[in-house]
């Protein structure tokens, strides 16, 4: 029943999640400590929204290298937006939300109609909205001060939090609730209408979509739009977690997402995988890398470590994968 | 050699004492539910063009496969100068010395020719570097050989079909073959390129090499070759000199056995739905005139390449008709999208699985509707519920085994699959429905069952057209059969009238005056 296992991925990444969890938590004193899991789990959700974005991208067949890009810069304009002009927050928020939008459909319009491939097209583009970081910037940084008061708190901040004699729950952090909204959303979305099942049918045979009237242009246009307007949200959620900002800030988080995504059961071909998957796979390496260092991992292995969890994850998909095409050949007469 | 009695083709060796360079012994072959070859055994001697016919699945190509490394046998060998080899894979057949040009050009198009000529078995130079200038001038004498004008160091992308062949047969001489087996080398080629590769295949026979020369044009057989050997159902039927062969002779060997009657309904013929006339696509049909009824089953037959599948394209809006017209329900329609095709009402099965777009992680029932997903669910939302009724309504109709609606398609065996392509195509209600090969690469149980589907649909009032290279298959479920021949409609058989011989007559261009006196 190996593709089973495959619908089932998610669960399957759930398990270890909660395995390694525990792991920790009996090794490592401090993890579940509340504060150490609001910080872990705060900084996971902003990668899972980035991730569920790239995920979209990914199902069609394609890839977004750009992300990076897109959250430093949005990150970067509202904080500046907010210390230079006075504009109230939610709309420096939806400017910044905006400005993700516009930066992924620049993404789609040069896949779709300029026909690059899309690992081209965003390697440039990753460079160019990181120029325009840089330009903003003009070698200022934004720092926590700059910004209204009190702008760091939401990444702190739980609800549903409740204390019941010796028992107490801390609360779920906003950030975590912000995108379990997002995958909810989207993953229902990709579900439940006809526009989320083309998506798969574009990743999984373009050609074949085309055939029966999908329009798979506009699909993979939507989808880096998405995936713009998704990263320009966990642009303004980095905002507010790091308070600081430099025009360097988010730096090499698209390899992060991507491995997310990955890790999450996207299969990297397109045509098939969840967005709960990306998230999970969000939270997954988010945790390791809150753990390494509390198991005492030694500094110097951290990034080594890191990397062979996401080889070890990837492997493993791959392994299923021929495992199941080898059953489906023998099932499928020549 | 290790077989207890002799088999015919050896008995029809040249003489006796001639050991054959390259021989088959008791070959057998089996994919999955299909025996590709059974028993074979053939020998090809130096200095002689052997000629290989049969229809298509009588196991030619898995012949030029074994002989080439591709595949190795179940049981038999292939034997070296008499002596068992087992052939491990392409490069070591060819290191061998067994030189095979397929059907397909597998040349780099980027690459030059001189490279693509020693791909392989690249002329180094004192430090192991690659040595350019013994290459081409090494392509120049082979070339020069075969009394062709190719620059070896050209690119090899946009070069016509015929030279890419041509590149391919000096590839081949440049290992200094002693066997080249030729795979279907005259499909792509004109009168005239035709005539200078026999000429290339007779200097290299005058040269000792022996030849294997796999084609379904009968008349060039018996312009080449000097023996022949006709395969059937993967199994040796005969091995003579074409001296002592006709045309019909080798047809009826190709064909000659017991038409098993599928299951077929009689339906009433009802109004026109699909009219052809003149239909000609420049390169690949023309003149192509014919009518589908309500209830009716066209057969296309015809040869590899003989046009069907093209003709099907432009039916379902996937090529574009250079002339001639066709009318659906009687109105005059040009469709330039198959999206088209189908809102109108036609739709496609294609042989090419690739088309398919069976999505493998979808499941039984997120495949079936993905055509019609727009239609099925005008307001953006979909429902299961919905879509699962859609679905086990085809599963039931058409016996699709599968534990649910929600199995996922990449776990159903390929004749299930193959019901879910047609139930896919059925849920978008076309009025003529084009079946390209559809019982390919199924097994007997399902094949059966499909023919059952595409009976009840011509039943229940569709106009199908079926394409198929089985004669059984097209001569048991046609009610008229349209043969064509290198992009003609070559004859038009009624049900009554149609025997194995005269489609494959048909198929191979024979002149209908043949039949009559060629016993």
């Amino acid at each position: 029943m190996i593709w089973r296992i495959a619908r089932s991925r998610e669960v399957t990444l759930a398990a270890v999640l909660i395995a390694v969890a525990a792991f920790a938590s009996v090794r490592a004193p401090n993890f579940l400590t509340a504060d150490n899991l609001v910080l872990v789990t705060a900084f996971a959700a902003i990668i899972a929204i980035a991730a569920v974005g790239e995920a979209l991208v990914i199902l069609t067949k394609n890839i977004d290298l750009s992300v990076e890009s897109t959250i430093g810069l949005v990150a970067f304009v509202v904080a500046t937006v907010l210390k230079q002009h006075d504009m109230p927050v939610p709309a420096a928020w939806a400017l910044g939300i905006g400005l993700g939008l516009v930066l992924g459909m620049a993404n789609g319009v040069i896949v779709t109609i300029f026909k690059v491939p899309s690992i081209v097209a965003t390697l440039g583009t990753l460079s160019v909205y990181r120029g325009l970081d840089f330009y903003v910037a003009n070698g200022h940084e934004v720092n926590l001060v700059d910004l209204p008061a009190g702008y760091s708190d939401p990444a702190h901040q739980t609800l549903l939090g409740f204390q019941f004699g010796g028992i107490g729950f801390s609360g779920i952090p906003i950030f975590v609730i912000l995108a379990i909204l997002v995958v909810a959303a989207v993953g229902m979305a990709l579900r439940y209408t006809v526009i989320g099942r083309q998506f798969y049918a574009v990743g999984s045979n373009a050609e074949a979509a085309a055939v029966i009237g999908v329009r798979s242009r506009l699909t993979v246009f939507l989808a880096f739009s998405l995936c713009g307007m998704l990263a320009g949200i966990a642009g303004v959620l980095w905002g507010i977690y790091f308070g600081t900002l430099y025009a360097s800030s988010a730096s090499g988080l698209s390899l992060q997402v991507i491995a997310a995504v990955v890790v999450g059961g996207v299969s990297i071909a397109g045509g098939s995988g969840t967005v709960i998957g990306a998230a999970i796979g969000a939270l997954f390496l988010g945790l390791i890398n809150n753990e390494l260092p509390l198991l005492k991992v030694p500094q110097e292995w951290l990034t080594l470590v890191y990397g062979a969890v996401i080889l070890v994850a990837i492997s493993t998909d791959a392994l299923i994968q021929v495992r199941s095409q080898r059953a489906k050949a023998r099932s499928r007469v020549r | 050699m290790t077989q207890s009695k002799p088999s015919p083709s050896e008995s029809n060796a040249a003489s006796p004492g001639v050991i054959p360079p390259v021989a088959l012994s008791g070959v057998s072959k089996r994919f999955g539910a299909t025996q590709a070859l059974a028993d074979v055994s053939l020998a090809l001697l130096p200095g002689e063009v052997h000629g290989l016919v049969g229809e298509n699945g009588a196991g030619k190509s898995t012949i030029v496969k074994v002989l080439a490394g591709i595949h190795q046998p179940d049981s038999g060998a292939v034997l070296l100068d008499g002596k068992p080899v087992l052939l491990h894979g392409p490069a070591q057949a060819r290191s061998l010395g067994i030189a095979v040009v397929h059907q397909e050009p597998r040349l780099f198009p980027d690459l030059t020719v001189a490279e693509n000529v020693f791909m392989g078995h690249t002329p180094k130079g004192s430090l192991g570097s690659v040595n350019w200038r013994e290459m081409v001038r090494s392509s120049d004498r082979i070339f020069e050989s075969l009394s062709v004008q190719i620059d070896p160091t050209a690119v090899v992308r946009g070069l016509s079909m015929a030279d890419q062949q041509l590149i391919e047969i000096a590839k081949a001489l440049s290992v200094e073959a002693r066997v080249l087996v030729l795979d279907e080398p005259t499909a792509s080629l004109s009168a005239h390129e035709v005539e200078r590769l026999f000429a290339i295949v007779r200097q290299t026979r005058d040269r000792g090499v022996a030849v294997l020369f796999v084609s379904h044009r009968l008349e060039e057989v018996f312009q080449l070759c000097e023996r022949a050997t006709v395969l059937r159902d993967g199994r040796h039927v005969i091995t003579a000199p074409t001296t002592e062969l006709t045309a019909p002779d080798l047809v009826r060997h190709m064909v000659g056995r017991a038409v098993t009657m599928f299951p077929r309904s009689h339906a009433q013929i009802g109004d026109m739905l699909l009219e052809v006339r003149g239909l000609t696509r420049l390169g690949a049909f023309r003149d192509i005139s014919f009518s589908v009824h309500a209830g009716e089953i066209v057969g296309l037959a015809g040869l590899v390449g003989a046009g069907r599948t093209e003709v099907a394209r432009v039916l379902f809006g996937l090529d574009r008709a250079d002339s001639g017209e066709v009318l659906f329900a009687g109105k005059r329609v040009s469709f330039k999208t198959p999206s088209e095709a189908l809102g109108a009402g036609i739709a496609y099965v294609p042989e090419d699985r690739h088309l398919d777009g069976l999505v493998s992680s979808f499941s039984i029932a997120e495949n079936v509707t993905l055509p019609i997903l727009p239609r099925l669910f005008p307001r953006l939302f979909t429902r299961k519920n919905t879509e699962r009724d859609l679905a086990a309504d085809y599963v039931g109709q058409l016996r699709i085994r599968s534990t649910g609606v929600d199995e996922l398609v990449e776990a159903l065996s390929g004749g299930n699959q193959q019901k879910v392509v047609i139930a896919k195509w059925l849920a978008t209600k076309p009025k003529v429905l084009i079946l390209d090969e559809p019982t390919r690469g199924v097994d007997i149980g399902a094949k059966a069952e499909v023919h059952r589907i595409i009976s009840d649909l011509a039943a229940a009032g569709l106009g199908i057209v079926l394409i198929s290279s089985e004669l059984p298959e097209v001569l048991a479920m046609s009610d008229r059969i349209l043969v064509l021949h290198e992009g003609r409609i070559e004859t038009e058989i009624p049900r009554a009238e149609a025997t194995e011989e005269r489609v494959m007559f048909a198929a191979t261009g024979q002149n209908a005056e043949e039949i009559v006196s060629g016993a």
